[in-house]
């Protein structure tokens, strides 16, 4: 099968169809890499990870090993993690604070901006040699800087970052803001990285899918109803209730948007106790100080569930604010790296219930996570029966107002992830029941 | 001549090792309920990330941070059809070693709280085989009905989680 064939994408007819072999053929994963990773905008980091110069911390972005650090200058920067010299990496802590970055190879050192001030036995080069630009650490063609949150880009022709970003910038927005009233955002300490032996883009599917939770999180609904329990207070039918919406753009971006209770930010919970719901109340009203009424209200009332396109979670919810990257290691194996985000000057108690919320739900010890890890394994196992080879995305596509629960978001994903893969001088096969290889 | 132990504590570590010991059993044997009367109703069980052993609860993320509400719901859930890793259950086998008591203080109420650690490896198979291994930290109350889990921290030796896909085990 040929890659422009693995998408049945039928309006009229209300179909929208992926064939699995996009989930499981090594060859279609590699040319992801070059067609879908190599050509877009890639996050690398937030700028409170490394508030300090000197700071920094070591990133993987594209198979490509970072150094993301604040130099001495105070700018922040990404560079490459490899010395001129013969290739070793110059940074192999994972986090830290440095003056310098010396190769423990030949101990070729360089500064926190990247240039070469350091090598051993100068006398054995020319003049000129040392110091020379060329040497300094490689930047990557592309870098942005959107509001704090850091990307990369290592295709010099990528469109720029705000045409890139352009159709979700408001969804981002509503929830940058919302933490300007208590400091801005921060990155909290504590990272989750787990691995699913699964495509790495059913991960993108089932972090903006709202359909699955009835099904798979019963187990969270009854927590949440013992924790209510606990408070003399009966749960009802839970339901994602009015204004729910699924959002996509033409650049991939997309996801769902819904009313939910207990968001940290500004909106009570009927879990928690009485001094937490006042100190919800409290930040409520700077926002409504702070802002349009109809944007403090969709900050605090709102939770948004986004994909920045292609592997990048951004996920504001009544779980907390948290960045998610997916990263594909192989077709049917995929690496996950999480952070959570808090207001710089959130209440202790606050940022405890907004820790329990998430912990609770997400994370690879929650009540949540470890069902839609094995919901995604399962499918991959599925997939391995060639015969049944398409997946249906369809729900919700005769609708006019896209709900929560339809996958308008999802299609808005595979329509951009399927321009990318087609977009090539050759036509790239997709191995599936045959194992057919034709490039 | 007393020894680092005798200085630090004269809990017997035989009562201790029995109390791990068991909770290992129940917990292989998936005896959730058993499990939990294991534990003093003012009980935490923790697990730091695996980037940050020494995460703070409240302040840092942790894998793990249950009162005894979220310990019975983690049961609950676990004993449900709808904890869809652990459905079928996974077989599970622990190994406990290294048993020491590290202390002893006495708590609000008078009663003995001895603090202990011990090095864990636990085999979690299904499809594959997962291994967790690290240390367990403990805090346990000397009870009329004997020694109850006021504390227990489960601190992964792991880079990140690969195989293992999730904790979705009591580990």
């Amino acid at each position: 099968m040929r890659i422009d064939d693995v998408l049945l994408d039928d309006q009229d007819a209300g179909l929208f169809r992926v064939h699995r072999s996009t989930m499981t053929s090594e060859e279609i994963a590699q040319v992801e890499w070059e067609r879908v990773f190599e050509r877009t905008w890639l996050f690398v980091g937030h700028d409170s990870e490394i508030p300090q110069p000197g700071d920094f911390k070591r990133r993987e972005v594209a198979r490509r090993p970072l150094i993301f650090v604040r130099g001495e200058d105070g700018a922040v920067r990404i560079l490459l993690n490899s010395c001129s010299h013969r290739g070793a990496e110059v940074c192999r802590q994972d986090a830290g604070n440095a003056r310098t970055f010396q190769c423990f190879y030949h101990a070729w050192t360089f500064n926190t901006t990247g240039d070469l001030v350091g090598v051993p036995g100068k006398d054995a080069y020319s003049q000129e040699f040392v110091g020379a630009p060329d040497l300094a650490l490689t930047a990557p063609p592309r870098t942005a800087e959107y509001r704090g949150l850091h990307f990369v880009s290592f295709s010099a022709d990528a469109e720029d970052f705000e045409t890139f970003i352009g159709g979700v910038r408001r969804y981002l927005d509503l929830t940058l803001d919302s933490a300007e009233v208590l400091g801005g955002w921060e990155v909290l300490q504590g990272t989750a990285q787990w691995d699913i032996k699964a495509n790495w883009k059913l991960l993108v599917e089932n972090s903006i899918d709202c359909y699955h939770f009835a099904t798979v999180h019963k187990t969270y609904e009854a927590y949440k109803a013992a924790r209510r329990a606990a408070r003399g207070i009966k749960s009802g039918k839970a339901s994602l209730g009015p204004g729910t919406l699924g959002v996509t753009s033409d650049a991939g971006h997309g996801g769902f948007i819904h009313r939910a209770e207990g968001r940290p930010i500004a909106s009570s919970s009927t879990m928690w106790p009485d001094e937490l719901n006042a100190e919800t109340a409290r930040v409520r009203a700077l926002l409504d100080a702070r802002f349009p009424a109809e944007d403090a209200a969709e900050m605090a009332e709102k939770s948004r569930h986004l994909l920045i396109f292609p592997n990048l979670m951004f996920q504001d919810s009544a779980t907390g604010f948290r960045l998610r990257q997916i990263w594909p290691m192989a077709a049917g194996h995929m690496r996950v790296v999480q952070w959570e985000l808090a207001p710089r000057e959130e209440e202790p108690a606050l940022r405890r219930g907004r820790l329990d919320n998430s912990g609770t739900f997400l994370g690879p010890g929650g009540f949540g996570t470890p069902d839609d890890v094995e919901a995604l394994e399962s499918c991959q196992i599925g997939f391995g029966a060639r015969e049944a080879a398409w997946n249906d995305i369809s729900r919700g596509i005769k609708r006019d107002t896209p709900q929560a629960d339809d996958e308008l978001q999802q299609r808005g994903f595979w329509r951009a992830w399927h321009r990318m893969m087609r977009d090539g001088s050759s036509v790239v096969a997709a191995a599936g029941a045959a194992q057919e290889v034709a490039r | 001549m007393s020894t680092p132990h005798d200085a630090q504590s004269s809990f017997p570590r035989a009562q201790v090792e029995d109390l791990l010991f068991e909770e290992a059993a129940l917990l292989d044997e998936w005896r959730l309920d058993e499990w939990l009367e294991l534990f003093d109703e003012e009980a935490r069980y923790v697990m730091p990330t695996t980037d940050l052993p020494e995460g703070r609860p409240g302040q840092d993320v942790l894998f793990i941070d249950d009162d005894m509400v979220k310990i019975r719901a983690r049961v609950e859930r676990l004993k449900s059809r709808f904890a869809h890793r652990e459905y079928p259950v996974s077989r599970t086998r622990r190994m406990i070693g290294n048993v020491r008591v590290t202390g002893t203080k006495a708590d609000e109420r008078g009663r003995t709280l001895v603090l202990a650690s011990a090095n864990f490896v636990v085999y979690r198979i299904r499809r594959e085989v997962a291994v967790y291994m690290g240390r367990y930290d403990y805090v346990l109350v000397a009870t009329g009905e004997g020694l109850r889990i006021r504390h227990r921290k489960a601190t992964l030796d792991l880079e990140r989680l690969e195989e293992h896909g999730a904790v979705s085990i009591i580990v």
